[in-house]
């Protein structure tokens, strides 16, 4: 407990953006060899003036191998100072880290020494089973008053998937959120209008849909996850759906307004079976009534590319085109620029979102993908695979750190020549615009690097409840 | 002088909640920054100050219901147990209300402060000064057999939750007119932490009843 608040913690996004520059970066790095090698934590030194800057400097193997690090929190952070449930006192200091096909969650500390954090909990599955009645826990958020994970479906691998919670101090599992859950029943990411008392949650699709990699016949007959769905935060109940149509699949990657007077933000989609092209949707109170229905309305399509089947994996042979496949989406904290991972074709895209009804395409870099394998600077001539997927923003919106997979069974599907794991980042201009930094390209050879999550909190990890 | 002093103390203590950002002023800020009116922020603050009336005011209720069956040397022993127990328990574990949020009307913000208040020990920690000084309107004082007038009871109230309500209106006032300028940088420094101040503060008047 501390004398006085958490100084990583900020009462505004705009404050927050003021934050000094991060020093570590922690990264989810998997293991995808069938090997008995467990998947670990990496620490990645981002501190430009440091001898050792976009190096590997601390690693923290799991207990066990086969979890699937995939996403993973902080304990706490600036919804801390919510005035309606202040803990201020609390420390940002622990990592929950899940293993999404496991659903083992391993609680590690970061202090003393954030570049060694030392596993100090583990919750093994059959607590989180019999506890919340969920498995697969995939995203994790600091809540106003508790650590809120979100989770694919159940102990046995069907639906429905959801949220459920754990106890600030000793991150026991606490069971399910929903008190009535209507008509959700795929789960997958999770975010909120805190200054509104929403919750917002998207669809991938059901363990048993997604564990053995994308299933085509599920896919072309529209059964993969297409709505979103409003929640009351404080009655825990179902509002309303926002279905987006069947042939828009897969409705991942959630990225509300930071500001919490403002009631919109972002969703991804993977893709649309109909030109394969992927989408982002913007989610919006309605301002016509005054009943506090939400709407949702297409705002960015990116079209699949033409391609040689030759060059493409046997799933996309038959369509002679590269999909975006569009993966992950952030938005930076003064939600003005939006970005966006094209893990198919090798794209890191940035949009200035300031009108968020008319997004401005202004900046673009190659790297990887499935038929460009675009190099990197630092090494010119090699080509690279995977594709930016994983996206975080440093909080001043100036720096901007993506890696290269997805999740391992499908990585399989989409790169069957294997994934070799990178992480890069860029440099921002103030006004748009960016660029490689050349002198930054972490190489994790066999492990796959997923969620980035930056030391003191990123433009992700933190909600706010003052704008 | 000697008989004013348990006004002053109910009064400085007072002021410290209302100083105290979990206590109310920062969740009329908020309310009234979400929907950028002063309105809103000023209509939160009265069901707040009520909330924090209702725990002072049953708190002393309950002060003068259990003095009709003990005598006040013996009172002093179960009061200063009760709040060494929450001073033990709050530095432990601070809670706050759950179920909370920012779209709120009255009733809400009169439970929550209510709570917050009840949960803090805001209202037993009035106790040991009412207990202290038989001189708070107890025109009969004798031995074991004082009495606290209906007078007290509201005036007590009254001067400690004006107290807060000052403090805390002052500075939900200020912040929301600087807010353009200043924001609220000021609790990444100086949010204290209230709790742990306010558990010791538990400990200390818990030992002073028992010994005084």
């Amino acid at each position: 407990m501390l004398l006085k608040a958490d100084p990583t913690f900020y009462p505004s996004p705009k404050l927050a953006a003021q934050a000094p520059p991060e020093k570590l970066a922690y990264v989810a790095a998997l293991n995808a060899t069938g090997s008995a090698r467990p998947d670990e934590l990496a620490v990645v030194n981002i501190d430009a003036q440091s001898r050792t800057y976009g190096g590997i400097v601390g690693r923290v193997e799991m207990p066990h191998a086969g979890d699937e690090l995939h996403h993973f929190g902080w304990n706490a952070c600036s919804s801390a100072l919510c005035p309606y449930a202040p803990h201020p006192h609390v420390e940002r200091r622990y990592l929950i880290v899940p293993g999404l096909r496991s659903s083992r969650i391993h609680v590690l500390d970061t202090k003393p020494h954030p570049e060694k954090p030392k596993i100090v909990k583990v919750i093994e599955p059959q607590s989180v089973h019999q506890r919340t009645g969920y498995s697969r826990p995939h995203t994790v958020h600091c809540g106003p008053d508790g650590i809120y994970l979100s989770a694919l479906g159940s102990p046995s691998g069907d639906g429905p998937g959801g949220i459920f919670a754990l106890d600030h101090d000793n991150f026991e599992p606490l069971g399910r959120w929903e008190v009535e859950r209507g008509p959700q029943h795929f789960g997958y990411d999770f975010a909120w209008h805190l200054g509104y008392d929403i919750v917002v949650t998207s669809e991938w699709g059901t363990p048993n849909m997604v564990e053995n990699g994308v299933n085509p016949e599920l896919l072309l007959a529209g059964k993969y996850g297409h709505s979103l769905h409003i929640w009351d935060l404080r009655k825990r109940r179902h509002l309303q759906a926002l279905d987006l149509g069947s042939e828009q699949q897969m409705v991942l990657e959630l990225r509300p307004a930071h500001d919490p007077t403002k009631a919109y933000g972002f969703v991804g989609v993977v893709t649309s079976l109909k030109d394969l092209s992927s989408s982002i949707w913007l989610w919006h109170k309605t301002t016509a009534t005054s009943d506090g229905t939400f709407e949702i309305k297409k705002v960015i399509e990116i079209p699949a590319e033409a391609a040689d089947p030759a060059q493409l994996p046997p799933l996309l042979q038959g369509f002679k085109a590269v999909p975006p496949l569009l993966t992950d989406i952030n938005l930076s904290l003064d939600d003005c620029f939006l970005y966006a991972s094209c893990w198919g074709t090798g794209e890191m895209r940035q949009y200035e979102v300031s009108d968020p009804f008319h997004p401005k395409l202004v900046g673009s870099v190659h790297i990887g993908g499935i038929v460009r394998h675009g190099p990197h600077p630092a090494r010119p001539n090699q080509p690279l695979n995977g594709g930016p997927q994983m996206v975080e923003l440093s909080r001043d919106g100036q720096r901007v750190f993506f890696t290269n997979s997805l999740y391992a069974a499908w990585d399989r599907q989409f790169y069957p020549e294997g994934i070799g794991g990178w992480m890069v980042k860029l440099d921002v201009a103030p006004q748009g615009g960016i660029q490689f930094d050349s002198k930054f390209f972490v190489e994790f050879g066999e492990l796959r690097p997923h969620q980035v999550r930056l030391q003191g909190g990123d433009a992700s990890s933190d909600f706010y409840c003052y704008p | 002088m000697n008989s004013a002093w348990p006004w002053v103390a109910l009064a400085l203590l007072g002021a410290y909640h209302g100083l105290n950002p979990a206590m109310g002023w920062l969740f009329a800020l908020a309310l009234g920054l979400q929907e950028r009116r002063s309105s809103a922020l000023l209509g939160a603050l009265w069901p707040i100050a009520l909330g924090h009336a209702a725990t002072i005011a049953i708190a002393v209720l309950l002060l003068r219901f259990v003095q009709h069956f003990l005598p006040l040397h013996t009172l002093k022993w179960p009061v200063a147990a009760i709040i060494f127990v929450l001073g033990l328990y709050r530095l432990g574990r601070a809670s706050h209300p759950r179920g909370s949020g920012m779209r709120v009307g009255a009733r809400d913000l009169f439970l929550w402060s209510f709570l917050m208040a009840s949960a803090h020990g805001a209202g037993l920690m009035l106790i040991p000064i009412l207990i202290s000084h038989p001189a708070l309107g107890m025109s009969h004082a004798m031995a074991g057999a004082f009495r606290l007038g209906l007078g007290v009871i509201l005036f007590s109230t009254l001067v400690h939750t004006a107290a807060m309500m000052v403090v805390a209106s002052v500075l939900a006032l200020v912040f929301f007119q600087l807010y353009d300028r200043i924001g609220l940088q000021v609790l990444r420094h100086a949010w204290l932490n209230f709790d742990l101040l306010w558990a010791c503060a538990l400990l200390i008047a818990a030992i002073a009843v028992a010994i005084g």
